[in-house]
């Protein structure tokens, strides 16, 4: 396993306002692994993934990638460090066909002429590198795909160009058994082809299925980053829940750290 | 759910389509809802079968075909800029008035100021990109609905237009260029001289690109069917060509009327660009983009108020072609150009053609084909002595049933999934 991290965060703090939603939040990503970010809803998890690519700006802390200290500021500064998300509701233009939406926004030209055939040339080796064999031609319009073979062609556009991190938001959220087996398949191959992946999910079976670290979020602070293999699933449900496991997590909240607010007495 | 997941042996690089599968293929798309121009076609032959039965003189006569053209180049041009934004799911009822009002602008300056016709028209023109401007910038940076702008601009450009007129003059135009454009004919030469290039080069396009995708081993359509496509278009244009090259003058000897209405490689013209421009540029995908999904448009980073703005631009510049053409083809301008019938004639255009109005889905060509029910229908149904009452009522009733058409093949689509 690889010893540095392809992405580290540190000290990661952001506010929306007076709401201080992260607080201090460390995470690693290396090169060929699987992290698993979980938490429950509110913890802070489509915050942190929203200030990795460049859609928020961060409070404090600082961003690391490959050992340089980078700062992004926007989508396209994650993009050009080879960071991609692949977003909960997939982004995908459903009147577009497969290789349309997988160059969308990034189309190749000669001239002034759309450069189709180099599109498609580069849009099946990205299918064929993830050994994708579910769709039938790569000029099928996006409408008439399944929801597994969707989230398929979202990863295939995130991993299109030379990405080094793709983060993927709740990819089997919506999908039937065998449709999320495959698509957990595919996330696994991104990470057997050398990539940082970060795999948000609310389903326990998912992450222990594919990942090889898990990060949990509670109440906006890492709660703990450790790896699968070390935690059962009871515990990663401790963390997710209240922020600490035995000796894992959070440390115990002192007394002092609350106001009082029952009414009547002082203290 | 009728899609399997199940592995096809082939991967992804499936198998060599032949004539059948691509014709197999083509029928699961249209009972997958997916129609394009097929009924406007099909609506197309039956009622000039219908007109040419029972006017067999009149409707079926050369003269008459070559007014098909001449009549209908306002409404197909407007319909043409008007695929642009119906595109993007927006509308722009005000099109027919812009039209009226750039004619106006180009009649004034010919007549009014004495100017020529090459300070005219481009005068015309840039009116028209002026107004998409001013349309397209309301629309996408205030906010406010296409409709309810479009509409605002619709009862105002009908006042600038009166305006313009001193209250409703009628301006004539003598110069004898504009008004050729859409009175004039081209040569039997030019006619069959164009003919043959249309046809060559659509030959040489279809080839080359099956050449091309060949020689890097992607799949191409079956050589069957592109050779299908080659011929279907020479025979239509050929045959096109040798009726419209015929005399038909009701007296030759006073005045010679043959060859191909100027107007036809006028709106070829248009045709072949913007198709190009919408299926061939980086700004055609993007315009498909956003009227697909605009959120995913605007997360893969495209500027979609610039992409909003610049339909409406081209919206109003279809129209302002449109207007130079009716104006030409009546030599002259009244406080109605552009105005009664012209605007709905030009939507049900690009609605009957296939475009659809939930945004996302049409070609210019969807216009054009639109075009020729709207103006068969208005021309057939006149000669059969129909009153236009009874006319209105007819294309009204097309129209419902393209939009129709429309809506329940965007319904079976998501019902079906394939």
């Amino acid at each position: 396993m690889a010893a540095t991290p392809l992405l580290e965060l540190r000290g990661i703090d952001k506010s929306f306002g007076p709401v201080q939603v992260l607080h201090d939040v460390g995470l690693s990503v290396y090169p060929g692994e699987v992290t698993a970010l979980v938490g429950d809803n509110g913890a802070g998890k489509s915050t942190l993934v929203k200030c990795i690519s460049g859609i928020y700006p961060i409070d404090g802390g600082t961003v690391t990638f490959e050992g340089n200290e980078v700062a992004i500021h926007s989508p396209r500064d994650a993009s050009a460090l080879g960071i991609e998300v692949v977003y909960q509701d997939l982004a995908l233009c459903d009147n577009l066909d497969i290789v349309q939406n997988m160059f969308l926004g990034r189309e190749k030209t000669s001239g002034i002429v759309l450069d189709e055939a180099t599109m498609e040339e580069m849009a099946g080796e990205t299918l064929r590198s993830l050994s994708v064999r579910t769709v039938k031609s790569l000029r099928q319009l996006v409408a008439s795909l399944s929801g597994g073979q969707r989230q398929t062609v979202a990863i295939a556009k995130a991993v299109l160009w030379n990405s080094r991190v793709v983060i993927l938001d709740e990819p089997t959220a919506a999908l039937g058994v065998a449709q999320t087996a495959q698509v957990l398949e595919l996330v696994r191959r991104l990470a057997d082809n050398g990539l940082g992946v970060v795999l948000i999910s609310h389903n326990m079976n998912d992450v222990f299925a594919v990942s090889d670290r898990i990060a949990a979020l509670y109440l906006g602070r890492m709660a703990a980053q450790v790896k699968a293999s070390d935690v059962t699933h009871s515990q990663i449900v401790e963390l997710i829940t209240g922020g600490r496991s035995g000796n894992l997590g959070l440390p115990a909240e002192k007394p002092s750290e609350f106001i009082d607010i029952t009414p009547g007495e002082a203290q | 759910m009728t899609t399997t997941t199940t592995t096809t042996a082939g991967g992804i690089q499936a198998v060599k389509p032949t004539v059948a599968s691509h014709i197999r293929d083509y029928w699961g798309r249209v009972r997958g809802g997916d129609l394009g121009s097929l009924p406007a076609v099909l609506g197309l032959l039956v009622l000039a079968l219908i007109f040419g039965v029972a006017r067999s003189d009149t409707f079926l006569s050369a003269l008459n075909f070559a007014n098909l053209f001449t009549q209908s180049a306002q409404v197909v041009f407007i319909a043409m800029g008007l695929v642009f934004v119906l595109l993007l799911g927006e509308i722009d009822l005000s099109a027919g008035f812009a039209s009226g009002v750039c004619g106006a602008v180009m009649a004034i300056l010919l007549t009014n100021h004495g100017l020529p016709w090459y300070v005219a028209i481009p005068a015309a023109m840039l009116a028209g990109i002026v107004i998409g401007l001013m349309l397209g910038v309301l629309v996408a940076k205030l906010g406010i609905p296409s409709f309810v702008v479009t509409l605002a601009a619709f009862l105002g450009f009908q006042g600038v237009l009166l305006t313009m007129l001193k209250g409703g003059q009628n301006i004539s135009i003598t110069d004898e260029f504009v008004k050729s454009l859409n009175n004039g004919n081209l040569s039997t030469a030019w006619s069959w001289g164009l003919a043959i290039l249309a046809v060559v080069g659509y030959a040489g396009i279809q080839l080359n690109r099956v050449r091309s995708r060949a020689a890097r081993n992607l799949i191409t359509d079956p050589i069957g069917i592109v050779l299908f496509r080659i011929g279907g278009l020479a025979v239509l244009l050929f045959a096109a060509t040798a009726v419209l090259t015929q005399e038909r003058a009701i007296n030759p000897a006073i005045n010679s009327l043959k060859g191909v209405p100027i107007v036809v490689p006028i709106i070829a013209i248009a045709m072949i660009i913007w198709s190009f421009v919408l299926g061939r540029t980086t700004y055609g995908r993007h315009v498909y983009a956003v009227g697909g999904n605009t959120e995913a448009a605007r997360r893969a980073g495209i500027p979609v108020d610039r992409i909003r703005i610049s339909v409406f631009v081209i919206c109003s510049f279809m129209a302002s072609i449109g207007g130079i053409l009716v104006v030409s083809r009546a030599s002259s301008v009244d406080p109605n150009t552009g105005g009664s019938n012209i605007l709905l004639y030009s939507v049900g255009a690009a609605v009957i053609g296939g475009t659809s109005l939930f945004g996302g889905k049409g070609k210019v060509i969807n216009a054009v084909i639109g075009g020729a029910v709207i103006a068969v229908i208005d021309n057939g149904m006149g000669l059969m002595g129909f009153s236009s009452g009874q006319k209105y009522i007819f294309t009204g009733l097309v129209l419902l049933a393209a939009a129709s058409v429309d809506a329940l093949a965007r319904r079976r689509a998501s019902a079906t999934g394939s």
